[in-house]
């Protein structure tokens, strides 16, 4: 690793024009990302939008097809084996041994990992886990929210400086994602970059920046706050008994990018507030029913961005 | 519970579509089924011809010389050495390069021409006896019909009536003709080279379909130890099927172990990572279980009927006998037949040691190169 790895501001991910082909689809489109270290990076997009794609390329799983970077301070394209020593990658479907034990997993990786104190280290992480009673019972018969929690230990085994993590949460119930995440936390205070992509809105906003894929093209990037406000987007929310009767009403209003239910309350976002409030104005003054403007969130934005992408 | 033709065609209609999905798969299965046939059917010959033949000639005479041409112009011998020098044509015997040493001992010519009666003899090799019967029955009648046209003459009387030599044959290594004794070492050939194969055709098309490839493809693992690591524990299981199919062929079947045990043990460590060599290549080649096991299947086909082992080797086509050459099974079945029933040592095993070798060099290269680091 290079001295300027080292130093503080330095890159843990640095690539440009990221590129991936699979035939004749463009599955990452020349996608620039740069990931201080010791920051937790959100990774977002629709489904097929080319997250896990990127991810395997930054860890040396899949061939760049175009663009250059490093990762941890060394070339994607030329030392993808040095990377994968120093990244922990979780995938996002279940990939240990179903038949092993989770002991026997650990195990495993820690001697692939050639770690002189790999049997402290599994015992230290059975403890912390909380698994030292189910050791020896298969990992194939753990519930969602163990089986992501044994992952993530397994592919912390080694002490990466660099964690990818591909939707770690899916499927996982709301406490366990809680705890998962002030472990990343935790982590991220420890000095170790994460990136880790996700649906989830909620945990877009633990992260210390998000970026926004869609069709394979970053299209927004930076901290949550900049992400909304960079959208120009301006939202109101109707309240009340019969809500729900104006949503067909109001799309495709002049005006009116986007409409839509979060929760009981109905949105309305759109880019241009003169022609939006224009849209909402038959609205106010009608009785049980209240119009308030709102700040954008996250999710008004993406589906925004997604729609506008159609 | 109501039985319904509907929901049986929903799942018909269903499996179609999926399995129209593979076409791979379901070229495998309209493919592999027809090249077996034609290769098997042109193959197969139960009535083996153009055996490989000695003839070691102590006799000047023209008769000697007519016997020698009788047996060039027959369909069942094909004569590939002539020698003055018995133990010499013993040798290619106990090489395997030929299956037949016919003697024509010194004066034969003039022994005939005083009605003498002089012997010929014919020394076989029965390790597998099935080879050779018809061909010794075809004896006689050869010699005596190339002797026929030579006895004019003064010598005519002896053209009519019985035969003026006696035909000797000594059946060498095998003398009773016990087809134990070529089928069972020639089983643990066919037996280890079936569950060699399974063992390791599934190694990494479980690992793919399971999710789990992805995973040691992020940790820092290099193909070489994978391979290693997923061979070498089925060296010691193949280590113990050999023990127990050598131990049944010596006590129940009694089948005679006269050579070298430690180099049988060579022989088979060899045969067996060959084997396991074949299969991890399949895994590498293969994109679900299925396809697996249809090559796993493609290759034990030959290994059991081009090999030497359910048919003589020596009677097939030269374009089968090619490809017999390049399975480990008929390399293997010389070596464990040639130790145990021949007293081979090294030196005439080895031409069968390095087409093992090299086979497996070969197939290892393969898999290496067949296997992808990444997921692309």
């Amino acid at each position: 690793m290079s001295g300027a790895g080292k130093s503080a501001g330095a890159l843990a991910i640095d690539v440009k024009g990221l590129t991936k082909r699979f035939g004749r689809k463009l599955a990452v489109d020349h996608i620039d990302i740069a990931v201080p270290e010791g920051e937790v990076w959100g990774f977002l997009g629709p489904n097929g939008s080319g997250k896990t794609t990127t991810i395997r390329m930054l860890c040396g799983l899949l061939r760049v097809d175009d663009g250059e970077g490093t990762c941890l301070g060394l070339d994607i394209r030329s030392e993808a084996e040095a990377i994968k020593r120093q990244v922990g990658y979780m995938t996002q479907r279940f990939s240990f041994w179903e038949d092993l034990s989770i002991r026997e997993n650990l195990e495993f990786v820690a001697r692939l990992y050639r770690l002189p104190d790999g049997r402290a280290k599994v015992e230290g992480t059975l403890e912390r886990l909380g698994l030292v009673k189910r050791q020896a019972q298969l990992a194939g018969e753990l519930s969602g929210g163990w089986k992501q929690r044994m992952a993530l230990a397994a592919c912390m085994l080694h002490d990466p400086k660099l964690l990818l993590l591909d939707e770690p949460t899916a499927g996982v119930d709301p406490k366990a994602r809680r705890d998962f995440w002030e472990q990343i936390h935790a982590l991220s205070e420890q000095g170790l970059t994460v990136l880790v992509s996700t649906h989830y809105m909620d945990e877009a906003e633990r992260c210390d920046r998000i970026a926004y894929i869609l069709n394979g093209k970053l299209v927004a990037q930076g901290s949550v706050g900049e992400v909304i406000e960079q959208s120009g987007l301006s939202t109101f929310v109707l309240e009340g008994a019969h809500v729900r009767h104006f949503l067909s009403e109001l799309q495709g209003k002049p005006g009116v990018d986007y409409a839509g239910f979060f929760g009981a309350a109905l949105h309305v976002s759109g880019r241009d507030r003169a022609a939006l409030e224009a849209a909402i104005a038959p609205y106010r003054g009608r009785p049980a029913i209240a119009v308030s403007e709102t700040p954008p969130n996250l999710e008004d934005v993406f589906i925004l961005l997604q729609e506008e992408a159609k | 519970m109501s039985f319904s033709i509907a929901r049986i065609y929903a799942v018909l209609v269903k499996e179609f579509l999926q399995m129209r999905r593979d076409r791979v798969t379901l070229g495998m299965i309209v493919g592999v089924p027809l090249m077996q046939l034609f290769l098997f059917g042109f193959a197969i010959n139960f009535n083996p011809k153009a055996l490989p033949t000695a003839v070691s000639i102590d006799d000047p005479g023209v008769f000697a010389r007519s016997v020698a041409a009788g047996l060039r112009n027959s369909s069942y011998f094909e004569v590939v050495a002539v020698t003055n020098s018995p133990s010499g044509a013993r040798r290619l015997l106990q090489e395997g390069k030929v299956l037949f040493v016919v003697e024509i001992p010194v004066n034969f010519t003039r022994d005939i021409v005083r009605g003498a009666k002089p012997d010929l003899l014919v020394e076989a090799d029965a390790t597998d006896p099935a080879a050779g019967g018809f061909a010794i029955a075809a004896l006689n009648g050869i010699a005596a019909a190339a002797l026929r046209d030579d006895l004019t003459g003064p010598l005519a009387a002896r053209a009519q009536g019985p035969p003026p030599f006696n035909l000797v044959t000594h059946l060498l290594y095998n003398p009773e003709s016990n087809t134990r004794y070529s089928i069972v070492p020639g089983l643990l050939a066919v037996i280890l080279t079936m569950t060699m194969v399974l063992m390791t055709c599934l190694a990494l098309t479980r690992e793919r379909e399971r999710g789990t490839y992805e995973n040691l493809l992020a940790m820092p693992a290099t193909p070489v130890e994978i391979m290693i690591g997923k061979i070498a524990p089925n060296i010691v299981i193949g280590a113990i099927q050999s023990a127990i199919i050598l131990a049944v062929a010596k006590y129940v079947f009694a089948v005679p172990m006269i050579g070298s045990l430690p180099l049988l043990g060579l022989g088979l460590t060899l045969y067996i990572v060959a084997n396991l060599a074949v299969g991890y290549t399949f895994s590498t080649l293969a994109q679900n279980q299925l396809q697996a096991m249809q090559m796993t299947v493609f290759f034990l086909l030959p290994s059991i009927l081009l090999s030497g082992f359910a048919f003589p080797f020596a009677g097939m086509p030269r374009w089968a006998q090619y490809i017999g050459e390049v399975l480990p099974a008929t390399h293997f079945l010389r070596i464990v037949r040639g130790i145990l029933l021949k007293n081979n040592g090294a030196p005439e095993i080895w031409p069968d040691v390095w087409p093992l070798l090299l086979f497996t060099l070969a197939v290892v290269t393969l898999a290496l190169a067949r296997f992808r680091r990444t997921l692309d």
